[in-house]
């Protein structure tokens, strides 16, 4: 007798095995999942866009004879002291407490060796760090933890922080496991505690209030310090239009691909913008307002490698940051951990629980054994070794769409592989002159 | 004594001035005229001494002061003696919001009263309100001492963690896991001598306590309706 054919297994695509386990993991605990990282669903990216290089109308430079610049200054529209950076690549805010001190040694060492900055987070500046970092920002948070106004002078910039990318209108998490003797004292906090800081400033409300904010930071530090002012990508033309209004001199502007030490998934996953979707508006303020090149504009959030970083200065940015690569140049992620990444019920590359404190590759951890994992000369050459392919990328698509600085890329050089990342980037997509929005076909 | 007049010496030069000052100066008086509701007077100070304001003055009076002794005669715009370190700062009249917000130390004595986040996430500053205070006072604040003649308003102490709050009158409510606790002999000590230091004519014995029930310390499902 003939078997009566059967269907397949067919998962749904609604309930995937991966949203039940999330359902079932809620219900037995009563509780959100709380992760680090950024975003991990699929979004429109910097992989969208192609350059076009040279043809019958454009020329290129020689590879290896002709000199394409890669500097950058940050501040030069009030501050007596702007930033010289020899690359257009900073390394975004991490908090002393999120990670490991060798970790951030590592950070310091590794972008004073490129020519560039390392960024403070929440939780104020430690000395190891301000000794390793030739320029270091200063991050101005909510919270004001560890804020004093001896640190804010010590800074070579001040960097008022509104939101990040993983979470606009989110304040920072900082659970029990990481709240070491160190790292409360330096909070003012009692040991072990859950620290959840505010996500508001707590003595100003709006950017007439943040002006004056600005003006008294500027008082304090002698007018010698450039202030950045960080948003998370959410409404990128008025957030950039009050940053200027408000008196900054560079913007950083921070996609929902940007990570986070720890935060709500349901939070990284579901609010904020893709980087792609950020930058043309930020700019287009600023040409609006005739700052653009005057405010400085800075873009995070999932950038990797100088292709990225070409892409994002050709839509119009003076220089990118990055922090989730940084990590991973210095050992986060690494699969040489991968039996204890295995321990811990998951992989090498999908490990996101930073907050736990259980980082087998001892960065995002205050375990003083685990930490010893790090070297920080090492970790900090690795690095400089990863900020010098990145530049040199960067270098080598910029002359070959004929630019002697990277800064010359613009959005002419690029086209989109996608009518989404067209519309975003507003280039045409790939073979045809249309601009979603903006011309016919 | 010396004497800046704002209506003829630029802000800039004014703070410059009072933040040159070393440790050692003999300069140590200094009265600055006309401060009609400028903002960052006397900001960013390091240095033991002694600054008189003749008038009103708007946000971040003697934000993020050291060691120095500023004395506003006026009321004081918002933010005043924000993320102070040391020192003392007093205001003859009233206080916007968010004064003594996020301070690290110093004494700030408010004559008057204190609007609303008064002692906002203070770490370790002391601030004595001669009047009432307004809602959302002492808002995750994290350690240091509020002592209130006057009434709070709503909220008192919503979310703080070990910061001290002594109120004369009556409080409007009180916020998340901010509870009245013993005043045992210890507060009385602190107490008095705030009162003391702060020129305050009031009787510790009179105030009660509160402070932080420390439920919310590390979260439990069970309390997410507290936030």
């Amino acid at each position: 007798m003939e078997k009566t054919p059967h269907t397949l297994p067919r998962e749904s695509y609604t309930f995937s095995s991966a949203v039940n386990a999330e359902i079932r993991r809620a219900a037995a605990t009563g509780i959100y999942d709380i992760r680090g990282a950024g975003t991990k669903r699929h979004l429109p990216h910097f992989d969208d866009l192609l350059f076009l290089g040279a043809s019958m109308s454009r020329y290129p430079l020689e590879g290896y004879r002709e000199k394409c610049d890669t500097s950058v200054t940050l501040g030069t529209r009030f501050a007596k002291k702007p930033i010289e950076l020899k690359i257009p690549i900073t390394i975004a805010g991490m908090s002393f407490g999120a990670l490991s001190a060798p970790a951030k040694e590592a950070l310091g060492r590794g972008a004073t060796m490129a020519g560039t900055s390392t960024t403070t987070g929440d939780g104020g500046m430690t000395d190891e760090e301000r000794g390793h970092s030739e320029k270091l920002v200063y991050q101005y948070l909510p919270s004001r933890y560890g804020m004093n106004p001896d640190d804010l002078r010590r800074a070579d910039a001040i960097e008022v922080v509104i939101g990040q990318g993983a979470k606009p209108g989110g304040g920072g998490m900082l659970l029990g496991q990481k709240i070491t003797q160190r790292v409360a004292d330096m909070r003012n906090l009692p040991v072990g505690i859950d620290q959840r800081s505010a996500c508001r400033h707590p003595d100003w409300t709006g950017p007439d209030d943040l002006e004056i904010k600005i003006l008294e930071l500027r008082e304090i530090t002698n007018w010698e310090k450039p202030i950045y002012i960080k948003v998370g990508g959410s409404r990128p033309y008025y957030d950039t239009a009050l940053a200027v209004k408000a008196g900054a001199d560079v913007v950083v502007l921070d996609g929902m691909q940007g990570g986070t030490a720890a935060t709500q998934d349901v939070f990284i996953e579901n609010v904020g913008l893709p980087t792609l979707a950020c930058i043309r508006p930020a700019v287009q303020a600023l040409q609006d307002l005739g700052m653009h090149r005057k405010v400085q504009l800075v873009v995070s959030g999932g950038i990797r490698s100088g292709a990225d970083v070409a892409k994002a200065l050709a839509l119009g940015a003076d220089a990118v940051s990055i922090g989730t690569a940084a990590l991973i140049a210095i050992g986060e992620l690494d699969p040489k951990w991968g039996a204890e990444y295995a321990a811990l019920g998951t992989t090498a590359d999908a490990y996101d629980d930073w907050h736990e404190g259980r980082d087998p590759a001892g960065i995002t951890t205050q375990d003083p054994e685990l930490m010893k994992r790090v070297d920080p000369e090492e970790a900090g050459r690795r690095l400089r070794n990863y900020l010098a392919v990145m530049t040199l990328e960067t270098q080598t698509i910029a002359r070959a769409c004929g630019h002697n600085h990277v800064h010359n890329l613009e959005p002419e050089d690029l086209v989109a592989l996608t009518m989404e990342a067209a519309a975003m980037a507003q280039v045409p997509l790939a073979g045809t002159n249309w601009i979603p929005g903006k011309t016919g076909l | 004594m010396q004497t800046i007049d704002l209506a003829t010496t630029p802000l800039r030069e004014l703070n410059a001035a009072l933040q040159a000052q070393a440790a050692t100066t003999n300069q140590t008086e200094w009265l600055i005229e006309n401060p009609k509701g400028a903002h960052a007077i006397a900001v960013g100070l390091d240095a033991p001494i002694e600054v008189t304001v003749n008038g009103p003055t708007g946000y971040y009076c003697a934000g993020m002061n050291k060691q120095a002794t500023v004395h506003v005669k006026g009321s004081a715009g918002p933010g005043v003696a924000e993320n102070m370190m040391s020192g003392t700062v007093v205001i003859d009249g009233d206080a916007s919001q968010y004064a003594g917000a996020t301070g690290h130390g110093g004494l700030l004595v408010i004559k008057g009263n204190a609007s609303s986040r008064c002692g906002i996430s203070m770490k370790g500053i002391d601030i004595v309100v001669y009047g009432n205070i307004g809602h959302m006072s002492a808002f995750m604040a994290q350690t240091g001492n509020l002592v209130v003649l006057g009434d709070a308003g709503a909220n008192l102490g919503d979310s703080l963690y070990e910061a001290r709050l002594f109120v004369r009158g009556s409080v409007k409510s009180l916020g998340s896991d901010c509870v009245e606790k013993e005043m045992r002999p210890e507060h009385i000590a602190i107490l008095k001598d705030l009162l003391e230091r702060s020129g305050a004519d009031a009787k510790p014995e009179d105030f009660k306590r509160y402070g932080s029930a420390r439920t919310l310390y590390n979260f439990h499902v069970d309390h997410a309706g507290e936030y």
